[in-house]
């Protein structure tokens, strides 16, 4: 793992995991929202989860975080089945996400927000900090410090440290997000459509961002993403989904290569599931 | 002059006496509405059935104060848990709309239990307060007024200390802000909606001994709850400390003008105010801007 020198003290991150999600279903009343998926994730990599819209992209997302019930299927942290471990258990786990609409705590300060992360790993609880008043205070001021050093002025946030999230631009808030997703230290950091509505500028921004977080953090990255400049940039693997099947994967020069992958994007005719047979395509993974 | 200031210093002092009830069962309205974004048109009646357990235990059981007090909060905290598990939390996905009809409907039952239990009669609590008249300068003050006033404050100082220090404060916080990114960080969102009404329910349980002590308890004093409201809205539903302010304040003002203008103006006053809070700050005067309107 990397260590920067700006960093010197940096503490020992947890290494980075490895995702795997077998034969993943998922199912909305009378319709398929996910249906068989395959996705296997390498430890510090940078995965794509791409799509067209209504492709299951964010279902699939929500399913590896646990905020949705999967019909069938396993999901496996480091080969351990989180399947059925509720999200909050699966943030201590090491598995931290960003959502799609930027789900920050409004009328809370961004550092406030940022320290929420690491709500998950500290050892006094709800109930004891009533009883360890001295230890939760001293866990506050370390963990301040490491926020501080780690993540505010890793991603650059220290002049709006203690402004209103509310009141921060978009990308800026988007940023904000990560940043508490950094927070939690994970080892697995998902972000959904990370660049969603960003001009090129902040697009840019928040690219080297993430390509910084795998050197540095050492952590695995699965996105979901409509930018497929940025994708293309910046994943080792893609997996594209269509109609809640997945449809690809590979590296991104595959994928641009492949007819399905094609035809998704640019229209082919009726279902493109019938142009060739999934199974092999996916081979090429 | 007609009005004597030693009239005005005890009229005030009363009114305080009353207000920290009101602000201390305010607080304990806003830990919910803080938590849960749920308002709580129950908590007058969490408030009676608090002060009825105490009364089931301190005289209907008959044992020692300082045996029926804990007990009381016990129950209380557990019947804020049940309201929770069973009420609440089954709505957790409706419109904020629906619970509140639900806790319209939580009055009822709570009502109804306590007059199946405990009928309809009002009662008087045992005495437990000293009854010595505390004097403070040359002005008399009903000792059970101020030990009610003590106590109050006593416990909402601990709980503006404990919210503004406590990291669990800012995990309620969130919670009612945003649940799905609350749970993605690891709060656990069920566990916090069950701790706000526990302590909520308990608190209440507290104002209801204290309120019944001083003036009898009936299965109708969760109208006291009516004057709680005004408070809340007055101080902002999700400030602790714009509840204990407004308590204070709407406490002191009803009897300032019950007793110069006339008891009938009481009502008038609190209203009056409550109408220009509205006009001129409807998140109430401490209160977060964005709260939703019902």
């Amino acid at each position: 793992m990397a260590v920067s020198p700006l960093h010197p003290a940096a503490p020992v991150r947890p290494p980075a995991a490895r995702l795997d999600v077998e034969d993943l279903s998922l199912q909305f009343g009378g319709v398929k929202a996910l249906d068989g998926i395959e996705l296997h994730v390498e430890p510090g990599s940078i995965t794509a989860l791409i799509g067209p819209n209504g492709a299951g992209k964010t279902s699939a997302f929500n399913s590896i975080s646990g905020f949705y019930k999967p019909k069938t299927g396993r999901v496996l942290l480091d080969g351990q089945d989180i399947t059925g471990v509720p999200a909050r258990d699966r943030a201590k786990l090491g598995l931290a996400r960003t959502f799609q609409n930027i789900a920050l705590f409004r009328g809370m300060t961004v550092l406030d927000n940022i320290k929420l992360g690491r709500h998950a790993h500290l050892t006094t609880g709800v109930f004891d900090a009533f009883l360890y008043w001295g230890k939760a205070r001293r866990e506050e001021m370390e963990l301040r410090a490491e926020i501080e050093r780690d993540v505010i002025d890793f991603l650059e946030l220290d002049h709006i440290r203690n402004v209103p999230v509310a009141i921060l631009p978009y990308g800026l808030q988007k940023k904000v997000e990560l940043a508490r997703a950094l927070a939690m230290r994970p080892r697995i950091l998902m972000l959904d459509e990370p660049v969603a509505g960003m001009n090129r500028e902040e697009t840019e921004d928040m690219a080297r961002a993430i390509l910084d977080v795998r050197d540095e953090w050492g952590v695995t990255v699965l996105l979901v993403e409509h930018d497929m400049g940025m994708v293309m940039d910046i994943s080792d693997r893609v997996c594209v989904l269509n109609f809640g099947r997945r449809i690809a994967a590979g590296t991104p020069a595959e994928v641009r290569a492949n007819p399905d992958v094609i035809k998704a994007y640019l229209g082919g005719s009726g279902d493109p599931r019938k142009g060739a047979d999934p199974a092999a395509v996916s081979e090429v993974a | 002059m007609a009005i004597e200031f030693i009239d005005i210093v005890e009229t005030s002092l009363a009114g305080l006496g009353t207000g920290s009830l009101m602000a201390l069962t305010g607080v304990a309205f806003v830990i919910i509405y803080k938590a849960t974004k749920v308002i709580n048109l129950a908590i007058g009646e969490m408030l009676m059935i608090g002060a009825f357990v105490f009364y089931g235990f301190s005289a209907g059981l008959a044992l020692p104060i300082w045996a029926s007090v804990p007990a009381t909060l016990v129950v209380a905290a557990l019947i804020g848990g049940v309201i929770e598990r069973t009420m609440i939390r089954p709505l957790l996905k409706d419109n904020p709309v629906s619970v509140f009809m639900v806790t319209i409907g939580l009055t009822s039952v709570l009502i109804g239990v306590v007059e199946l239990v405990w009928s309809a009669e009002p009662r008087r609590l045992p005495e437990f307060l000293p009854q010595q008249p505390v004097l403070i300068g040359d002005a008399f003050i009903p000792s059970k007024t101020a030990y009610s006033f003590l106590i109050a404050s006593a416990v909402m100082a601990v709980l503006i200390t404990v919210f503004a220090f406590w990291r669990g404060g800012i995990a309620l916080r969130a919670t009612a802000t945003d649940r799905a990114a609350a749970s993605s960080v690891g709060i656990d969102v069920p566990g916090v909606f069950s701790f706000s009404w526990m302590l909520a329910a308990t608190v209440a349980a507290l104002a209801g001994i204290l309120v019944g002590s001083v003036g009898g308890i009936s299965s109708a004093m969760g109208l006291f709850g009516l004057s709680v409201f005004v408070v809340v809205i007055v101080g902002g539903l999700d400030s602790i400390l714009g509840a204990l302010i407004a308590g204070l304040f709407i406490g002191w003002l009803e009897a300032m003008v019950g007793r110069f203008l006339g008891g009938e103006f009481k009502l008038l006053a609190t209203f009056s105010i409550l109408l220009i809070v509205l006009v001129v700050r409807p998140y109430g005067l401490f209160g977060t801007h964005e709260i939703e309107r019902l």
